[in-house]
């Protein structure tokens, strides 16, 4: 009785400690992606931990809210934020077989994901003002082949793996030696173009951008300020965040802890984990600095190659079962 | 049992004579809607009792001569008389105060009630005569309807909704008589029980699966047959509306499901794949246009051709599973359909709630003069954003848990030998991914405009709440799309004695897992669940509202930001048509769009104009051409029309001849 409680008691820190550590680390990886794009430019740029005192900085404003804004517009920060965070605590970062993780799937986590963008997209329109439509408009338009892109990667994973589990696809990939696939090459490639545009990252958005024709997650997000921002630009920080650790978990599952029994394991994943976020936010910032923004109308292009190559690798599972 | 559900159809009748007599007095309204809400109760209730229990049969001495007619309770007519019930129960609760509105109450209320025991009838029979009659008055009772807001200068111009519905209730009912002959066989056995004992001929039993298919896919609203959807399900009063999608295209369903999965054993494998085709590209096509609509009660019925494909998607798993031998699968992919076939029904009904309340605060179902409704209709507004949710498949309302359960089957992959089907299923799988997205690109757009920025017109600043009546009714259909979406665990279990009765298995005990997981093969292979998907986002809400709260200085009320240049008029905001441009752009080859835009040389002094055309591909190459051709053949025959009385006999003439020749050489 006594060893029960204490394995649920162990296990509810474990995934305290998953949420926590997730949710505090995402501004240093963006601060990381800022400061190799500054460098790349030549510039010194900000501190690694200049997200933090921005965090800081909006939480401590006062909100400036417009005279018609209705309920929804300030409840929908606390809910993209929320919503976030529970997509970004299934996500299996230095451990596998979290207490929680049987909650939701891959599928699952891709749909909160579109629920915060929901909401957000209808708070960009609820003030009625002709930059929050923009915004909202282009963001659905994207969202509206980004999101059937990443139900074909999910549905390569998760027929390669036999699970839409993320938990059980991370054991499969490190202990199940599914060897070089094909189908599993284009849902990485596919992932990562998903990725960037769901993440609002150049080539499709530029996040750091004030030109107002070219933004699309900032003209959306244009009316908030104070703690509402600071929330929105947090819940921005986890999605980037969740992706790299999705990709992460999927591709390099190399010293994620089996289940969080051992204290040596834990060390060496969150030890590995954070070295993967530093890899990768490096790559992301030195491939930002590589490629220029496209146009809008050319966005639909560069997703539906994502959605042909995860369509045409969940074809090739269906017909043959080496691929 | 089934007595007293046999006795609910002449209820409905005695409410409809009724509704004709008592039409003019005020509270006729409160009589019918009030007797229907009853009835539909106790059909709920019945609907519930059948579904997991026995078979009952029932012989009425009236029907064919000699044969009577046949009534049967079943898990799968329970199944579908629940959903009448609760669907019509619904509508009923809506109409007690928005049917006051009405301005003809007699061309509304005799037909309400006959509608609802149409459908009860359908659910019902148990041989083909009560099927088709009830099938019928469930047609014509549902044309009256449609036909209850014609007033004398007619509708807007275009195809009319009245007629195009007759036309295919029609063909319709001519497709399933059809296929009913064909499963009687030679002997001509009308009774159910006689078609089941006495297989027919395979392709015979093939020709009458396709004749079902496109009979109650008519109905229903499967691509290519669901043009007469978007004109005429609007076309009603919105109670009605919600109704017809929520309900009758589920009886639709119910006949199909009938005919395909109790009356004809396995089918080869080309006809599955025929119905997974259908389904995926209704899915798509039908949220496409769903986008691209302005009309807000047209669009909600564009997106029922959307939800009706994936409901179709799922059948047509099923059916493939089912002739492969693999039950368990079937049983997956038959409690996905009927899953979203009851999800369907609630937030369908709630969002034709909605509008119907919209339209009765406005007068309006353009989207273009909508806009800031949240302000003057706040309950309206939390209603129907849960319906938008709900429909758009998130989590963690019932859209989604539907959505994931078809996706958990297509991704079963068992090793079916048919090379068509292997192809189907992830190519399904895509569309309806596609579908899901745009359903909530197109929810995003018609909640947007509709109940947020600001008033585009003088009736949508003008906006009032509704009655009690009609919140009620869209609050309890809110709050079960919440419960079905955070318990579908409950839901799976409760339908599997239907998923029995029509795959001969049935999916795990979900109800049993821990913490109410469902898991629809085994916890390591996916599980999902809703209730603490819920709780912990509600619960993360309430810490960060708590944490922020604290250490942040409030909230001022300022003009907004824009940039810097805010606008005054509200034609500055995003409107429907801009908001579905880049989508337009994207898709619009499908439509065959095309933006012609005149602007003037600088130094002209006439307004620049924009004409935007969108064509729909299935109308322009299937029935612009019938009735083109149709038009043309009674032109030509119109010279008939004015003849000698001469040639008229000669014509009489000439027939005897070829019909006398004909016999001869005939033997």
């Amino acid at each position: 009785m006594t060893a029960s409680i204490l394995a649920f008691l162990h296990a509810l820190v474990a995934q305290g400690a998953q949420m926590t550590l997730i949710l505090l680390l995402a501004p240093l990886l963006t601060g990381l992606v800022r400061k190799v794009k500054a460098r790349l430019q030549r510039r010194r740029g900000p501190d690694l931990i200049q997200p933090y005192r921005d965090l800081r900085r909006l939480l401590g404003k006062e909100a400036v809210v417009a005279e018609n804004a209705s309920w929804l517009f300030r409840t929908a920060p606390y809910f993209v934020f929320a919503a976030t965070w529970v997509a970004a605590a299934l996500i299996p970062t230095f451990a596998a077989n979290l207490m929680f993780s049987w909650s939701g799937d891959l599928i699952a986590i891709t749909a909160l994901l579109g629920s915060a963008r929901f909401a957000l997209a209808l708070a960009g329109m609820d003030i009625g003002t002709s930059f929050g439509g923009i915004g909202a408009s282009r963001e659905v338009m994207i969202a509206s082949l980004a999101e059937p892109a990443m139900l074909m990667i999910v549905f390569s994973v998760a027929l390669v793996a036999g699970s839409t589990q993320l938990s059980t696809v991370a054991e499969h990939m490190l202990t199940g030696n599914p060897g070089i696939r094909v189908s599993l090459a284009m849902a990485l490639v596919a992932l990562l173009v998903v990725a960037i545009a769901e993440n609002g990252r150049v080539p499709v958005d530029n996040p750091a951008t004030h030109l107002e024709l070219t933004m699309v997650h900032e003209a959306m997000v244009l009316e908030y300020s104070g703690r509402h921002l600071a929330l929105i630009e947090w819940a921005a920080s986890l999605k980037l965040m969740l992706y790299i650790s999705m990709i992460a978990c999927i591709f390099v599952p190399v010293g994620l802890a089996a289940d969080t029994a051992s204290p040596a394991g834990n060390l060496v994943g969150i030890g590995t984990w954070l070295a993967k976020m530093a890899v990768f936010g490096t790559a992301l910032g030195v491939a930002e600095t590589a490629v220029a923004k496209m146009r809008v109308f050319r966005v639909p292009n560069y997703l539906g190659a994502a959605l042909m190559l995860g369509l045409l690798g969940v074809l090739l599972l269906f017909v043959s079962q080496g691929m | 049992m089934i007595g007293q559900l046999a006795a609910i159809i002449p209820a409905f009748m005695v409410l409809g004579v009724l509704g004709i007599v008592a039409a003019r007095i005020p509270a006729a309204s409160l009589l019918v809607y009030g007797g229907s809400l009853v009835l539909c109760a106790a059909l709920l209730g019945g609907g519930l009792a059948g579904l997991s229990g026995d078979i009952e049969r029932l012989v009425l001495p009236i029907g064919i001569p000699w044969v009577g007619g046949h009534l049967r309770l079943d898990p799968l007519s329970g199944g579908f008389l629940a959903l009448i019930g609760l669907g019509g129960g619904g509508a009923s609760l809506f109409a007690l105060g928005y049917g006051r509105t009405e301005a003809h109450p007699g061309r509304v209320l005799p037909f309400f009630p006959v509608f609802l025991g149409a459908m009860t009838l359908v659910v019902l029979a148990d041989d083909a005569f009560l099927f088709l009659f009830g099938w019928e008055l469930m047609s014509l009772s549902s044309w009256a309807l449609v036909m209850a807001h014609q007033d004398h200068d007619g509708p807007p111009a275009g195809p009319q909704p009245g007629f195009v519905y007759l036309v295919m209730a029609t063909f319709s009912g001519l497709t399933l008589l059809l296929a009913f002959s064909l499963l009687g066989g030679a002997a001509g056995g009308l009774g159910f029980d006689a078609i089941r004992t006495h297989p027919v001929a395979p392709a015979l039993a093939s020709a009458a699966f396709l004749l079902a298919l496109v009979g109650a896919g008519s109905k229903a609203g499967l691509v290519p047959l669901h043009v007469w959807l978007p004109l005429a399900h609007p076309a009603a009063p919105s109670h009605v509306s919600a109704l017809m999608s929520g309900v009758m295209t589920k009886v639709a369903i119910y006949g199909f499901l009938r005919v395909a999965f109790d009356l004809l054993g396995p089918q080869p494998w080309w006809t599955a794949t025929i119905v997974l085709a259908a389904g995926g590209i209704t899915a798509v096509l039908g949220v496409l246009q769903a986008m691209l609509e302005r009309d807000l009660k047209r669009l909600l019925a564009y997106s029922t051709v959307e939800n009706i494909g994936i409901i179709f998607v799922g059948i047509g798993m099923a059916l493939a599973f089912r002739l492969n031998g693999f039950a368990a699968g079937a049983a997956l992919a038959i409690t996905a359909a009927l899953f979203h076939a009851l999800n369907h029904t609630l937030f369908k009904s709630l969002l034709f709630f909605g509008a119907g309340a919209v339209l009765n605060a406005t007068g309006r179902r353009d989207l273009e003069a909508m806009g800031g409704l949240i302000r003057r209709m706040p309950r309206t507004a939390v209603f129907v954003l849960v319906g938008s949710m709900a429909v758009s498949a998130l989590p963690p309302l019932n859209g989604f848990a539907s959505e994931w359960l078809t996706f958990q089957a297509i991704l079963l992959r068992p090793q079916l030998p048919q090379w068509g089907l292997k192809l189907m299923f992830p190519v399904d799988g895509a569309l309806l991914a596609l579908a899901a997205a745009l359903a909530a690109a197109c929810f995003v757009r018609a909640y947007g405009i509709s109940f947020l920025g600001r008033p585009r017109s003088d009736a949508a600043a003008q906006a009032h709440e509704v009655d009690a009546w009609s919140l009620t009714a869209m609050g309890a259909f809110a709050l079960l799309c919440l419960l079905a979406g955070i318990l579908p665990g409950a839901v799976i279990d409760s339908l599997a004695p239907l998923a029995q009765a029509l795959s001969g298995a049935r999916m795990p005990v979900q109800l049993a897992d821990p913490w109410l997981t469902i898991a629809p093969i085994a916890a390591s292979r996916s599980s999902y669940n809703g209730l603490l998907v819920f709780g912990f986002i509600a619960l993360s809400m309430l810490v960060t509202a708590g944490v922020v709260h604290r250490v942040s200085r409030g909230v001022r009320r300022a003009p907004p930001w824009d940039c810097g240049f805010p606008q005054a008029a509200p034609d500055t905001q995003y409107s429907a048509a801009s908001f579905g441009q880049p989508i337009r752009r994207v898709f619009g080859v499908v439509f065959a769009v095309r933006d012609t835009v005149d602007m003037p040389e600088p130094g002209e002094m006439r307004a620049a104009s924009i004409v935007q055309r969108r064509r729909d591909p299935v109308w322009d190459s299937t029935y612009a051409r019938i009735a083109g051709a149709v038009g043309w053949s009674a032109e030509r025959l119109n010279v008939l029309q004015f003849l000698t009385i001469r040639s008229y006999l000669g014509f009489v003439f000439g027939a005897l001849i070829v019909l006398l020749l004909t016999l001869t050489l005939w033997q």
